[in-house]
Order: structure tokens, then sequence, then C-alpha cells
């Protein structure tokens, strides 16, 4: 209850600067104008293989760098004066994740959108569930990236991030599938969370709603959710945080 | 309202590790304006960041508006307002809205939680700002959102981390009135940090001294005055205690 307050005071606090919005999926949606009608004819796959892993991608980005946000709420004291209500420390942290799987919610939609227009042709239930897995990963990264943006020295968090998340993307496969690999690459990238995030959500884009991709995935995803939150909270509870 | 013991805080950094406070005690009667003054760094924050809640203290133990500090937190938020030193609002909120989830926060339902932002920004004089970002507000007006904020929920204790710095001497009048007014209206307890002696002098029932993490003097501040000698100030008090005038720490 008190999330959903939270989180609908952010909303409107963001939709008051819907610019940030689309800034914050132009980097996927480069991808997909730019390097996508390149991609779709390289061999290396069509548009169902490349909007999961761009999907992805804005999961990180979008997702991953919310912390950035609370940086600030920190530094102007808005986060003690949070933390001095009887609001639940979770909830605290829920409603920001929920306000930050929203915005990912349409960005994601309209990347999918821009998808079909340019040749993307998957089910509809597949589309669907797949965006419930980015999701899903958008909870976890959003409630991990606060945690560690209340951890680490103020001005480190943003070029530390962006520095671990792309290593992170590369290695999911996410931008050029990872069966093209050469063996030592493949064994790096199957040591890394994304890759089965991007394998289930191409399965689910290929109607493999059962096949051991989209289960490991899927399975990977929520151990992901249920970590990101209890890390989450648990920082929130921190008393320096 | 208050009553702690042995209340104790030490920070550790990479270099150093530092005694805030080394040991206080407290006592805080229902309607008290008690002013806690001391020189810079003596651990005034500290100290009433951890009789709100925010930091754990390192050892002692405190009963805030009836309940226990560290098992029962919760309830104390419930109970206190706490207005602190650095200010509360991002400079990009606008302080209508920020007012109206802080009510929330403390259990108001929409509705309720409007009215009673409504009231507060005309007491205090900002009916005219609510749709603006904090970015665009005088230090004066900023800090009256501060006090807004530690008010909404109409606590019965209230927490004032050096309320008046930024303040004309007209702000400090109003904020001081305002102050009085709220004890006499609801019996509000109002527990103060502040560098400024004639503030204490002006409004406070009682005054903590501390100095280096302890409590050095306490009392009426007409009595500490007279134990000094006719005519004394609380400056005098102030350098008697400490050996050093505030003055001088207030503007190092
Ligand atoms: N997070 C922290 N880490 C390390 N040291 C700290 C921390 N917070 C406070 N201190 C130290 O604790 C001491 C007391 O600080 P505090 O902020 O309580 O002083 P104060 O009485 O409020 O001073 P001022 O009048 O300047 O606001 C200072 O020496 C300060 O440097
Ligand atoms: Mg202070």
């Amino acid at each position: 209850m008190t999330a959903l307050i939270m989180a609908r005071h952010y909303v409107r606090v963001t939709m008051r600067n819907k610019l940030a919005l689309v800034f914050g999926a132009l980097q996927p949606v480069l991808y997909l104008v730019l390097f996508g009608p390149l991609f779709a004819r390289s061999g290396a796959g069509s548009w169902n293989v490349l909007v999961p892993g761009l999907l992805v991608q804005l999961g990180l980005l979008s997702a991953g760098m919310s912390g950035f946000g609370i940086v600030f709420d920190q530094r102007f004291g808005v986060l003690e004066r949070l933390r001095v209500t009887p609001a639940g420390r979770m909830s605290l942290l829920l409603g920001r994740v929920l306000k930050d799987t929203l915005v990912l919610l349409i960005q994601a939609a309209g990347l999918i959108l821009l998808g079909y227009a340019f040749g993307l042709r998957a089910p509809l239930p597949g589309v669907a569930l797949g965006l419930l897995l980015v999701l899903l990963l958008a909870v976890s990264l959003s409630s991990m990236s606060y945690a560690l943006a209340l951890t680490l020295n103020q001005d480190l968090f943003a070029p530390i991030m962006s520095t671990v998340l792309v290593p992170l993307l590369l290695l999911s496969g996410a931008l050029l599938p990872m069966s093209l690999a050469p063996g030592w690459l493949d064994v790096v990238s199957r040591l890394t969370p994304f890759r089965y995030v991007v394998e289930a959500l191409r399965a689910f884009f290929a109607g493999g709603y059962t096949s051991a991709d989209a289960l490991v995935g899927t399975g990977v995803t929520l151990a992901f959710v249920v970590a990101g939150v209890a890390v989450g909270t648990r920082r929130f509870q921190h008393e320096n945080a | 309202m208050i009553h702690a013991t042995g209340l104790t805080r030490t920070f550790t950094t990479k270099t150093a590790t530092v005694d805030a406070v080394r040991g206080v005690d407290l006592d805080v009667s229902p309607g008290e304006i008690v002013g806690f003054l001391g020189p810079n760094g003596a651990g005034k924050t500290t100290t009433l960041r951890m009789l709100t809640t925010l930091l754990r203290p390192s050892g002692g133990t405190a009963t805030v508006a009836g309940h226990d500090l560290t098992t029962e937190p919760t309830e104390v938020r419930r109970r206190i307002g706490y207005v602190p030193q650095g200010g509360s609002v991002g400079p990009a909120a606008l302080i209508g809205e920020e007012l109206e989830l802080q009510a929330r926060l403390y259990g108001l339902g929409l509705p309720a939680a409007r009215e009673r932002v409504t009231e507060l920004l005309d007491r205090l004089g900002l009916t005219a700002l609510a749709a603006r970002p904090a970015a665009s507000l005088s230090g004066g007006q900023r800090r009256r959102v501060d006090i807004a904020m530690g008010l909404v929920h109409r606590p019965g204790l209230l927490f004032l981390d050096e309320p008046t710095t930024g303040l004309d001497p007209r702000g400090r009048a109003d904020l001081w009135d305002d102050i009085r007014r709220l004890r006499a209206e609801s019996g509000l307890t109002v527990f103060l940090s502040t560098h400024y002696l004639d503030e204490a002098d002006a409004l406070c029932d009682r005054v903590l001294i501390i100095d280096a993490g302890r409590i050095v003097s306490e009392g009426e501040p007409e009595a500490l005055k007279s134990g000094i000698g006719p005519g004394a100030t609380l400056d005098d008090v102030f350098l008697a205690v400490t050996g050093r005038a505030l003055r001088e720490e207030a503007a190092a």
C-alpha cells in the first residue's frame, strides 16, 4: 500500500519529464534502427532474435542505472525525510522499483512496436511472456541498483555501474547470439546471469514456452528478483542508508 | 517524552574513529521546549539522528514518545517530527507534491493529506509557492518547507536541528512564535539544537549544553546565567563551561 503511494508520487514526477523516458530507451532504439537491418541480413538471426536481446539491453540500462536517482535523494536529505516516517523500509524501496518497472514497461512496449514496424514477427503470447520476464528482471536490477547506489561512494556509482553493465551486456549475447562465439567466450558467457534471460526471451519469442531455455531463464530471473529485493531492503534498513 | 541514558555513537571512517557522542543522558518532559546548544562538531546532529531512529546508537538506551528507540522504531516514528539541519527536498521537487507524499506516508488518506497540506502551506505562508520547484525558493522559504515536513502529521514531539539558520530576524521571530503557539495549542514538546544563544534564551524552558559529545551543563537559562554572576549572558555560561566562546566556534 505504502509502496503504491510512493510509486504514484514518483510516476507523477517522472511524467513531468517525459523526455527522460525517451532518452532512457534511446540506446536500444538506435541499435534497433541502425544495427537491426544489418543483423537481420547477416545470417546471425532474424528480428525475433534481435529484439529480445535489445529488451534485455533496455532492462540493463534503464533499470540498472535507476540507482542514480537515489544518489541525489540522499544528498538532498530526501531519503532521511522518508526514513523518519513510519513507512515500511521495503515499501520505500518497492515504491521506487515499481515506478522503474512501469517506466520500463512503457519503454519496452515502444521498442517492441518499433520492432514490429521493422520486421519482428513473434507470436503475441510469446511477446507478452517475454515482456513479463523483462519486467521481473527490471524489479531485480532496479533493487540492486539502489542497494549499490547507497553503498558505493556517491561519485562512483554512475561510472562503476555503466562500466560493469557493458561487459555483462556483451556476454549475455543480447547483441549477437552466443552460438557464434568461440568456445572460451561461450564458457565465460555461461557464467553470467543475463545470458539465460536473453535465451529465455528468445525462446518465448520463438514460441517455445516450455523449452529448457525458457524455464532456466525464468528460474534465473526469479532468483534474481528474490535476491535483489532482499539486498535492496536490507540496504534500506541499514542505519546509514 | 524523551528519556535517554548513556547514548553513545562512534563513527568509523577509513582514517579514524570519531567518538561523536560519548554518553548523553537526557530527560525531556511533555510540553517542554528544550534547547540543545553546542559548538560545531559537538554531537548535536548525531544525537538528534539517534533520537529520531535514523542512526543506531553504539551504546545506551532511549525511550522516545513512550516507545523504545531500538525495539519499536516504527512507533517512535509515528509520534515524532524531524526537521534536519541540511534540508529535505530535492531541487526539482514541487513542494506541494512532496508535502502530500509526506502526509500520506504518515497514513493520511488522499483527501485528508490534501487538506492538511493546504492548511500547513497557509500557516507557514507558503501557499503561493506550492507548485514551485524547491530550487526556485529562497533559503528561508525552503527552511519553512522543511518545517512543514516535520509538522505534517501533527506530531507530539518535534526535533528541530538548527531550524532558524538562514532565516532573517523576522523569520526567526515568526518561527519562535509558531513554536510557542503549537505548544500552547497542542502541548507540543520541542527539542531543538541551535548555535544562537539568544534563541535559546528567548524560546527555551531549559537548555542542555553539549561539548565534545558530552552534556557539560544544563538548566533553565535564567538559572544558568545567575550561576555565573549578575548580568551574565548565556555566552558567559558557555565560556565558563566549555572554556570557549560559542560565537568564535560558530564563526570558525
Ligand atoms: N557519518 C559520519 N562519519 C564520520 N564522522 C561523523 C559522521 N557524522 C558526524 N561525524 C562526526 O561526529 C562529530 C559530531 O558531529 P555532529 O554533526 O553531530 O555535530 P553538530 O554538533 O551537529 O555540529 P554542527 O553545529 O556543525 O552541526 C563531528 O566530529 C563529525 O565530524
Ligand atoms: Mg549539526
